[in-house]
């Protein structure tokens, strides 16, 4: 694990996440979370569905930044690796590879809502990583989809632009997948927060599982896609993002809509 | 074009924007009445962007866009997950988004102006995201307020005493609230409002006026040139 | 696929090319099926080119450019290998449904998973409604399901799954469903589904307290225009894709709730 793991998985970072309960705040308004059993459930299954698929997003992010980054101008990164030759020849094809990730998450992101606050939230999260790693990488990532790229993605580029690995980028997405819903239900609910921290060292065992999964499918993806490779720039745009998880939550998708559609709300989803 | 025309995710040249006003206060000081007062007298005058930061859903931008003070568009309400401090302070990446989607949508902007959620008195705006700051206090609270400080009173650019007309309502002293401001503050502005009675609000109008022209005159390389007409306000 | 009250059923090959029994057990065998229709244009009409059954996936043309899974064997069960390919042609039109449930049962082997395939590709201009009746997961079955669905460009299609957990008062075994559909060679909709892991059937976020699951996926010219925005009653939102594209996703208490639901959702898409 890097250190920087720490800064980036950190609530205090400050790239907007404190705004999102990740659709606790409705759950608890349509009373299917009232206590920390019910609060239990609902992030271990959050851990397994959305954590998951996003784990693996931004673990894949993370390993596109790193063949994408290891090519020319950048050579004094840390993370700079022999793959080099395996980086996109250009710019242009930088950015679509990296809009090619996008839609993938899209193509997961079945709720309007959903994808709206998943692109808040990397737009922001790109913002402020660009600020505290500044890296070529990350330029290209923002000019490739202005709007926002989907957090998870945001998340795997700044985690390679910080210097972590990409078990490191799927442990913050898995970590960040719970601990803002958590939060949020300490708040909402005035629930004792020793509990709910006692609930989120439970499922530990989940989280590791989950990063040690997410990471091992985007590995897989991406390896299977430069060895297919012809050009170095063909083998960026070759990889079979398809293969990574797809675990759909249809109460998750529900409670975004719902969210979105409620009159008073205190998070943004 | 540029690199950074097509991309979002630009911080922009401090130099080349709009100046950022942070309003805070306590809930029911008179923030969004004080905004909406801002908008109807400077509108006319200045390029404005407002960014709301509501405890509750969209109310407080609701309400301006009702006000008809300004056009509805150029307000954005950014919700803040029961921490009003935390998204003007600690966390300022929704408000600095917001702010910066606005200056790109309508810009160049001269004036953008963040209300904050209605909050407690230690709560500031960071110089990230806000380049001057009005703290909003009302008589109501007592008179002993000011003298308890606090870093929204003590360090606020301008302290907004409002409310006055109940002055003799609820016995507060305005004379000692004048007094006791002065000491804490540095010599940094003082005002006292009716927003009720004189919602023209001239001397806070005024004041914004003022940072507004000098906040343009230190924008040496502003790339579209000064902002700021030079009618009066 | 068909309901079936366990025990053997006689396998009855209609057309059964490619369908062979691949492993002995205490119920029917395990089955290695390989079933596949095809649309044909002829003259300006859709014509059936292939219709290959395989137990206990038969065929059965019921109309023109309509085609129903009929039961001739219990199942699927634990150990069958079953593959289902679906080609429908540039600018034809086919309906494929089936005359009852699909109930899901162990095998012989009580680890041996049984496994469905299908395979999809619908033409230019070409308009597929796939529409079988749902997936009842019986207890203890271990059951993974892939769906491949290929759009071309202009290609329509209505795509409706619905899965049960167990039959009445039963508790689910587990299945593992996975859906990719890409349009254009765009992914357009990707999602897995996992039923009986203790994890994330009781969650409130991901199946709450309903006891099925289902989705019908609307794409193409054929299928009208997606909703500006997502829309939701009890159970069911409609969810416009970020593709050209609509998924109306719903949760229910039980299986003809279900059905309610996921029509209420299909008629929130504007009309072509």
């Amino acid at each position: 694990m890097d250190a920087a793991l720490l800064l980036l998985a950190d609530s205090r970072l400050p790239a907007g996440g404190h705004a999102h309960s990740g659709g606790a705040e409705q759950a608890v308004r349509a009373g299917a979370i009232t206590g920390t059993e019910d609060l239990a459930r609902f992030l271990r299954g959050r851990l397994a569905t959305t954590g998951l698929v996003t784990a693996a997003l931004s673990a894949a992010a993370c390993h596109l930044a790193v063949l994408l980054g290891s090519h020319g101008e950048d050579g004094g990164r840390p993370w700079t690796e022999p793959s080099a030759a395996a980086a996109a020849e250009s710019e242009t094809d930088a950015r679509a590879a990296w809009r090619e990730l996008d839609a993938e998450a899209d193509a997961r992101t079945a709720s309007p809502a959903q994808r709206y606050a998943a692109r808040t939230q990397g737009r922001l999260l790109l913002r402020s990583g660009r600020r505290i790693w500044p890296s070529p990488v990350l330029d290209t990532l923002a000019q490739a989809v202005p709007d926002g790229v989907h957090h998870p993605i945001a998340l795997g580029a700044v985690a390679a632009a910080a210097g972590c690995s990409r078990h490191d980028a799927a442990m913050a997405a898995a970590y960040t997948s719970i601990t803002g819903p958590a939060t949020a239900a300490v708040r909402l609910l005035g629930l004792d927060p020793v509990v709910v921290h006692r609930v989120l060292a439970g499922l530990v065992p989940d989280l590791s599982g989950v990063a040690r999964t997410a990471t091992a499918a985007a590995s897989g993806t991406v390896e299977a896609g430069v060895a297919a490779r012809g050009t170095a720039a063909e083998a960026v745009l070759r990889i079979a993002w398809e293969e990574l998880p797809a675990h759909a939550a249809p109460a998750l998708d529900l409670l975004a809509e719902q969210h979105l559609r409620t009159e008073v709300r205190l998070f943004v989803s | 074009m540029s690199a950074n025309h097509d991309d979002r995710h630009h911080s922009p040249d401090p130099h080349g924007r709009a100046l950022r006003l942070g309003v805070g206060g306590p809930v029911g000081s008179g923030k969004t009445a004080l905004v909406a007062a801002l908008c109807r007298t400077l509108g006319p005058v200045l390029r404005l962007g407002v960014v709301t930061n509501d405890i509750y859903t969209t109310e407080d931008a609701d309400f301006l866009r009702r006000a008809g003070v300004l056009d509805p568009e150029r307000i954005v309400a950014v919700q803040t997950g029961c921490c009003p401090h935390t998204a003007i302070r600690d966390d300022i990446a929704a408000n600095i988004d917001a702010v910066e989607t606005l200056e790109e949508r309508f810009g160049p902007l001269d004036l953008v102006i963040v209300e904050s959620g209605g909050d407690n008195l230690t709560a500031t705006f960071s110089r990230g995201l806000a380049d001057q700051q009005i703290f909003v206090l009302d008589v109501s609270g007592g008179d002993k307020v000011p003298r308890k400080g606090g870093p929204g009173v003590t360090s606020a650019d301008l302290l907004v005493i409002n409310k006055t007309d109940l002055a003799k309502h609820v016995g507060a002293d305005l004379t000692v609230m004048s007094r006791d401001a002065a000491a804490v503050r540095d010599g940094k502005p003082v005002l006292f409002t009716s927003i009720r009675e004189v919602p023209e609000v001239y001397s806070v109008a005024e004041w914004v006026h003022g940072v507004v022209q000098s906040w343009a005159h230190t924008q040496a390389h502003h790339p579209h040139g000064p902002v700021v007409p030079t009618a009066n306000a | 696929m068909g309901v079936t009250t366990g025990g053997t059923t006689e396998v009855t090959p209609v057309q059964a090319i490619g369908a062979a029994p691949v492993r002995g057990g205490t119920g029917r065998r395990a089955l290695f099926a390989r079933a596949a229709v095809a649309t044909a244009l002829s003259g300006g009409r859709t014509v059936l080119d292939t219709l290959r059954s395989a137990p206990p996936l038969t065929l059965r043309q019921t109309g023109p450019g309509t085609v129903h899974l009929v039961a001739t064997a219990a199942g699927p069960l634990g150990g069958d290998d079953l593959g289902l390919s679906i080609d429908v042609a540039p600018g034809t039109v086919l309906t494929i449904a089936s005359v009852a449930s699909t109930l899901v049962l162990p095998g012989p082997e009580e680890s041996a998973e049984s496994v469905l395939v299908v395979d999809a590709r619908v033409g230019a201009g070409a308009t597929l409604v796939y529409a079988p009746e749902p997936t009842v997961l019986a207890a203890g079955c271990a059951h993974r399901m892939v769906v491949r669905l290929t759009l071309e460009e202009g290609a329509s299609v209505s795509w409706r799954e619905e899965i049960v957990f167990g039959r009445h008062g039963e508790r689910p075994g587990r299945c593992h469903a996975r859906f990719d559909t890409t349009a254009g060679g765009v992914p357009l909709l990707r999602q897995e589904f996992v039923v009986g892991d203790p994890a994330v059937d009781a969650s409130p976020a991901v199946y709450g307290d309903a006891r099925c699951v289902g989705t019908t996926l609307l794409a193409g010219p054929a299928f009208g225009t997606p909703p500006g925005e997502a829309v939701i009653s009890a159970g069911c939102a409609v969810l416009p894709l970020a593709g050209q594209g609509t998924l109306v996703s719903a949760l229910a208490p039980d299986a003809p709730t279900l059905r309610a639901r996921l029509t209420w959702g299909e008629t929130q898409i504007l009309p072509a």
